[in-house]
C-alpha cells in the first residue's frame, strides 16, 4: 500500500500519471514531462513535495546536537530563517541523507529530509540525541508545495495576499513564516522560487489557486531533469551510505575548518579518496543513464545520474570517475553494444534558464 | 486508446502496416509511447540487415527509460524513417504516423500470425488491470 499526500486525488483529477517513489504514490507527469520542465525554466511550475518530511528541532541542546550530527556547520546560520544544505553521515563517513536545515526563532531549527529515508533518519536522530535536551518532532501535519521558475515568486504573491510584503526582500536560501505558512526561497531546480510548508488542510486550496493562475503542475519526471541540469545530487542515486561527500561532489558541504567534532569526521579526515563526481556532456547521440560503465584515461567509472537535458537538447550526466579526471577530458560510455563519446564538463549545466556548457 | 483496425500488432507493442508493394512498416503503438513518455532518441537497424522474428532491432528512448523494439516478423530492413530519428517526439504526437523502419518480409504469410486490433486491445486492457 503506497503512502499518499493530501493532494493525491487532485493530481489524478489533473491527469497525472502516478508512480511509486520510495513508497509514495506520486505524479510522474501530467502529460508531458518536457513541457513541464520548460514551464519551470521559462515561467512557473509547482511540485507537490509533501512526501518529504519536515522535522522541527527544539531544546536547549539543539544547536550543540546539530553541530555533532551534521557535516556542515549550523553556526553558519547567522541570520534568522537562513537555510543550510548538509549531509548527515554515519561513523564511516557515508551519507545517511542530505537535508536542509533552517534557523528558527529561539535557537530552534527546522529540517527537511528525503521521503524514502524519513524513518531511518528519525531513528538516527533519536539515537544520537539520547540523553540530551533535544525534541525531534516530525510534522506530518504539514504539506509542502514548491513553486519554481522565473515567475514563481510573483505567482505565490498573487495567490497569498499579504505574502509579498513579507517575502519580497527575502534573500535566496532564507525563509520566513507568514500566517502559518513557512515561505522558503529554496528549491531543487536551479530557478528562483519558493518552497511553501503549510497545514495539509490548506494545501488543496493553494494548489488550485496557483493552477487557476496558470502555474504548471509538474511531476517527479521534470523534477529529476531540472535538478540534474542544476547540478544537484539525488540521494540514493548519486550518494548513499557507502559513499562519502568527497566522492559525490559534496565536499563543499563538509565543514572541516571549525574544530567541532561531527559524526563521520574522523573517518573522512583519515582517508584518501580515489573517486570523484564530475559532470558529463554526451557528444554522440543517445541517452546517458545511471549505472552505465565509463572508461576514462585514468581507469573505470560509472554514470550515477543521467538523462536527456530538455534545455540543452543533449544528454547530460553525473559520473563517478577516478580522481585526476578534469573538465575537457574525453570519456567513453558503454551504452548497450556501443561506446559513446562524452566530455567532462563543469556543472551546473543550467542555471536560471540558461545553459552553461556546450 | 488509439488502436487502428487496419494494423497488425505484437504483444511487445509494435505495430505493423502492410504496404502496397509487399513491404511492411513497423512502429511502436500509442499505448507504448504513453507508457514511455516524452521520446528523445531513436536508434534504428541498418538497412540491409536481416532480422529474425522477435530479434531486438531498434531502441526508442524517452526521458524516463530506454526500450527495445523487436522485429515482429522475419525479413530484411529496407529503409528507416529519418524524420523520427531527427524528431523522436513525433512518436508522442502520432505513434502510427511515425514509423521506425520498413521490412521486406521473408514470408508475407507471417503477418497472419500477428495480433489484430481486437486481440491487441484485449492484451493492453488485461495489462492495465
Amino acid at each position: 500500500m503506497r503512502q499518499v499526500t493530501v493532494l493525491n486525488a487532485v493530481h489524478r483529477e489533473m491527469g497525472a500519471k502516478m508512480v511509486d517513489f520510495g513508497g509514495w504514490d506520486m505524479p510522474l507527469h501530467y502529460g508531458s514531462q518536457i513541457s513541464e520542465h520548460h514551464a519551470v525554466r521559462r515561467d512557473a511550475g509547482m511540485f507537490d513535495v509533501s512526501h518529504m518530511r519536515v522535522v522541527d528541532i527544539a531544546g536547549t541542546d539543539a544547536r550543540a546536537w546539530l553541530q555533532h550530527l551534521l557535516a556542515n556547520n549550523v553556526d553558519k546560520l547567522t541570520t534568522l530563517g537562513r537555510a543550510l544544505y548538509s549531509c548527515m553521515l554515519n561513523e564511516q563517513g557515508g551519507v545517511i541523507d542530505d537535508l536542509i536545515v533552517y534557523l528558527q526563532p529561539g535557537d530552534q531549527f527546522r529540517i527537511v529530509v528525503n521521503a524514502a529515508t524519513t524513518e531511518k533518519d528519525l531513528a538516527w536522530m533519536r539515537h544520537t540525541a539520547e540523553g540530551l535536551d533535544v525534541s525531534i518532532v516530525p510534522r506530518a501535519d504539514l504539506a509542502m508545495i514548491a513553486v519554481q521558475g522565473p515567475n514563481a515568486r510573483a505567482q505565490v504573491w498573487a495567490a497569498l495576499p499579504g505574502a509579498q510584503a513579507v517575502s519580497e526582500s527575502l534573500k535566496p536560501f532564507h525563509a520566513i513564516e507568514f500566517k502559518g505558512i513557512f515561505i522558503a526561497r529554496t528549491g531543487y531546480t536551479g530557478e528562483d522560487g519558493f518552497e511553501l510548508m503549510l497545514p495539509v488542510t490548506e494545501a488543496e486550496a493553494l494548489w488550485r489557486k496557483l493552477y487557476q493562475q496558470g502555474v504548471q503542475p509538474t511531476g517527479l519526471g521534470a523534477r529529476d531533469t531540472l535538478r540534474l541540469e542544476a547540478g544537484m545530487n539525488l540521494y540514493g542515486q548519486d550518494m548513499d551510505e557507502t559513499t562519502s561527500p568527497f566522492e559525490t561532489g559534496l565536499a563543499w558541504t563538509v565543514d572541516l575548518k571549525s574544530d567541532r567534532d561531527f559524526i563521520g569526521k574522523s573517518a573522512l579526515v583519515g582517508q584518501t579518496f580515489t573517486q570523484q563526481q564530475v559532470g558529463v556532456l554526451l557528444q554522440d547521440k543517445g541517452v546517458l543513464r545511471g549505472h552505465q560503465k565509463v572508461e576514462t584515461p585514468l581507469g573505470l567509472g560509472e554514470i550515477t545520474s543521467g538523462s536527456f537535458s530538455p534545455t540543452l537538447q543533449q544528454s547530460i550526466a553525473f559520473a563517478r570517475v577516478p580522481m585526476g579526471i578534469a573538465p575537457g577530458d574525453v570519456l567513453a560510455v558503454q551504452v548497450r553494444d556501443r561506446a559513446l563519446q562524452a566530455k567532462v564538463v563543469h556543472y551546473p549545466f543550467v542555471r536560471n534558464g540558461r545553459g552553461l556548457v556546450s | 486508446m488509439n488502436i487502428p483496425n487496419d494494423l497488425k500488432y505484437t504483444a511487445s507493442h509494435e505495430w505493423v502496416q502492410a504496404q502496397a508493394d509487399g513491404s511492411v512498416r513497423i512502429g511502436i503503438t500509442d499505448h507504448a509511447q504513453d507508457l514511455l513518455g516524452d521520446m528523445v532518441f531513436v536508434e534504428n537497424p541498418v538497412p540491409g540487415r536481416h532480422l529474425v522474428a522477435g530479434e531486438e532491432c531498434a531502441v526508442v528512448e524517452s526521458v524516463k527509460a530506454a526500450s527495445d523494439v523487436y522485429a515482429p516478423i522475419a525479413g530484411k530492413v529496407l529503409a528507416t524513417n529519418p524524420d523520427v530519428e531527427v524528431a523522436p517526439e513525433a512518436l508522442n504526437t502520432d505513434a502510427y504516423e511515425a514509423w521506425l523502419f520498413s521490412l521486406q518480409p521473408d514470408n508475407p504469410a507471417d503477418l497472419n500470425g500477428l495480433l489484430d486490433a481486437v486481440a491487441y486491445r484485449a492484451l493492453v486492457e488485461a495489462d492495465s488491470h
